[in-house]
């Protein structure tokens, strides 16, 4: 693996001594405190060591947050796209100056292995915040000639202040695929991390704080319940960005109904990553690649929307295939997550992974078969107190639970197909819609599954690729908006329209 | 006739903790990514039943609703809802306090089958919810 990582395992620390003990909001460029003072403790799911104590703010700390972007919007929105894109390309550049830096601490926080965070989460970030910057330079409004005397002008114009909520699964990440087209756009922005994963914004805004204008970019921690709530249904806000689960969003989009705001909703998937028979017709380079796509379900510890968490393999290469599948499955190397080499860390939190763990007792139960993993995993010592688990293969029927709920965990349920027209009809038998995976040497194949899937993306002989200039988002439960292409900036805009007549004669109607 | 949803001792005491702190409450099984297939528990002003969503039972007097797809896959399973400590980041009222309602789930017996199939699918859309909780204090 090419990786971009300088440092050796060991100059990596299981707390940042560049870390803060506390961090507030990030509210008008300044650190405030929370208004009713409370704080809660941000710990580690590798060892539980505690990392930091974070503001746990309420629905007072929105409304300051609120309050200082509305008034930086109207600057902001006047600042030229050229100004504004040179600032997302100092934010880029902070970023990449501390790569290290921020990986470690998303890796810390969250788990997932320093090998993803150096080569993957913090990069992309970084390249998302160039992307934008380059998009809106680039960007061009519309004319119309309606007559020879009448013109359509079409002018877009920021929303104003928008609201933002993040997951934990890619913090820093995630946060950039919404901020980067937001800010480009024009509008000022009161985000909200998850309680789980709220370090890398921390040392984020320690970074860049001072390269926007005050109030443009607001941060305020704390928990779903008292913060994101509060963001979620303020009148103040002119569009919500979602990334979470079904409930949540439905509830988001009910408040959204009472404002009367444009939303975009990210809420997860079951995606089916489809494996055709020819994919052994030689036992090559490409067959490596396909057997590392069937591994990728163990990406960041399979919390992922788009964990590629079923997979349909053609009946004739079955047993062949799944022998070289698990087989790689069980090399995967789970452990020390600041350690180059390993593959998977600890899940999130106590709770995501006491919830994977019932579902591998409900696949069980329901009579899938476990083909490895099933259990805990134990690198000993410190990360004894961690949430480690062990990659876990089933194999069954489509109809199971454990191939229908996300279960947003190191899990993989696989199952077999007959033709093409098969694996079309079990991949679209789910709820979602979000990513899919299709793996075959024939044209035909990949062609015509890519077209009959319905998810947002489709990756073809690859998969878990997130480059920016490529759409992302989902159909059916999986929610609406692509990201992570210019076009998400039309969700940041509205159209003005001025339709001008040149003519100096009356219409001639009174 | 048995529960389609039933509680633990444990997540029960949590449920009338956080009735008398927000007042009357409505959970909702939600599925999808990061805290998805976790029950949210939200006051009950702040979720709007849908006509679909499908009635499984209530949790000291709390109805439990669950959308209608995901029904489907867990019409042949109970429901128990239990608690969690360091559950992770939510929407639902208890999670600020470092614990999160979790569902667990166990396969009905053939016998229960049985008996569920002689009722008929339970009901959908929003229930009239008894008035028990109607008169605790709303602190919140």
């Amino acid at each position: 693996m090419d990786t971009k990582a300088s440092k050796s395992a060991s100059q990596f620390e299981y707390r940042p001594s560049a870390l803060r003990m506390r961090y507030d909001n990030f509210i008008g460029g300044k650190w405030i405190a929370p208004v009713k003072g409370r704080y809660f403790a941000d710990s580690s799911p590798l060892n539980q060591m505690e990392l930091a104590q974070i503001a746990r703010s309420s629905a007072e700390d929105v409304e300051l947050a609120l309050d200082a972007a509305h008034k930086a919007r109207h600057r902001w929105a006047d600042t030229a796209p050229a100004e504004r894109a040179r600032l997302l390309n100092k934010i880029a550049d902070k970023i990449e100056e501390n790569l290290q830096f921020i990986a470690n601490v998303e890796t810390v926080d969250n788990g997932k292995p320093i090998r993803e965070t150096v080569n993957a989460d913090v990069p992309l970030a970084a390249d998302h915040f160039r992307y934008f910057a380059g998009c809106i330079r680039a960007e061009e409004g519309a004319i119309s000639e309606i007559d020879r005397d009448t013109i359509a002008y079409h002018f877009k114009e920021p929303m104003g202040v928008v609201g933002q909520i993040i997951p934990w699964n890619f913090p820093l990440l995630m946060a950039a695929w919404k901020l980067a087209p937001a800010l480009a756009a024009g509008n000022c922005v009161v985000i909200k991390p998850a309680s789980d994963t709220p370090l890398s914004l921390c040392v984020l805004m320690d970074l860049i704080g001072d390269i926007l204008p005050p109030g443009v970019l607001n941060v305020v921690f704390g928990h779903g319940a008292e913060v994101g709530t509060p963001l979620a249904r303020s009148p103040r806000i002119a569009k919500i960005a979602f990334t979470g689960e079904t409930t949540t969003g439905r509830q988001i989009m009910q408040y959204a109904a009472e404002t009367i705001i444009p939303q975009t909703m990210e809420l997860g998937g079951k995606s089916p990553n489809i494996f055709f028979a020819d994919v052994m017709d030689k036992d090559d380079e490409f067959f490596d690649k396909a057997l590392e796509g069937f591994a990728l379900f163990a990406f960041n510890k399979g919390e992922v929307c788009t964990c590629p968490s079923r997979a349909l393999v053609q009946e004739s290469i079955f047993d062949k295939f799944m022998e070289r599948a698990v087989a790689r499955v069980a090399k995967i190397k789970v452990g020390d997550p600041l350690d180059l080499a390993t593959q998977m860390g600890p899940q999130c939190s106590r709770g995501q992974m006491e919830k994977i763990l019932e579902y591998i007792r409900i696949g069980k139960d329901e009579g899938a078969k476990l083909a490895t993993g099933g259990d805990r995993a134990h690198p000993g010592g410190d990360f004894e107190k961690g949430f480690f688990l062990q990659p876990t293969v089933f194999t069954g029927n489509n109809k199971m639970r454990v191939f229908q709920e996300e279960i947003f965990g190191p899990v993989i349920s696989v199952t077999t197909f007959k033709d093409l027209d098969d694996a079309i009809a079990i991949g679209n038998d789910t709820l979602y819609g979000l990513g899919a995976g299709v793996w075959s040497r024939d044209a035909n194949n990949l062609y015509r599954v890519g077209r009959g899937i319905e998810a947002g993306r489709v990756w073809t002989n690859c998969y878990h690729v997130y480059p920016a200039h490529a759409a992302f988002g989902g159909y059916k439960h999986s929610g609406f908006g692509r990201e992570t292409h210019k076009m998400i900036l039309e969700h940041y805009q509205q159209t003005k329209n001025m339709l001008v007549n040149y003519s100096t004669k009356a219409q001639g109607f009174f | 006739m048995p529960e389609r949803v039933i509680a633990t001792e444990k997540a029960k005491a949590l449920v009338r903790w956080l009735k008398d702190e927000f007042g009357p409450l409505i959970f909702h099984q939600s599925g999808g990514c990061c805290e998805g297939t976790a029950p949210m528990c939200f006051k009950r002003s702040d979720f709007r039943v849908g006509a679909s969503d499908v009635f499984l039972g209530s949790i000291e007097g709390c109805p439990f609703y669950i959308g209608a797809a995901t029904f489907q896959y867990f019409s042949s399973m109970q429901v128990v809802i239990d608690v969690t400590k360091d559950g992770g980041d939510s929407f639902s009222l208890e999670a600020p306090g470092g614990v999160r309602f979790i569902t667990r789930s166990r396969l009905f017996t053939d016998e229960e089958i049985r008996i569920l199939d002689t009722q008929g699918p339970p009901p959908t859309g929003l229930m009239p919810h008894s008035t028990s909780d109607r008169h605790q204090g709303v602190r919140s």
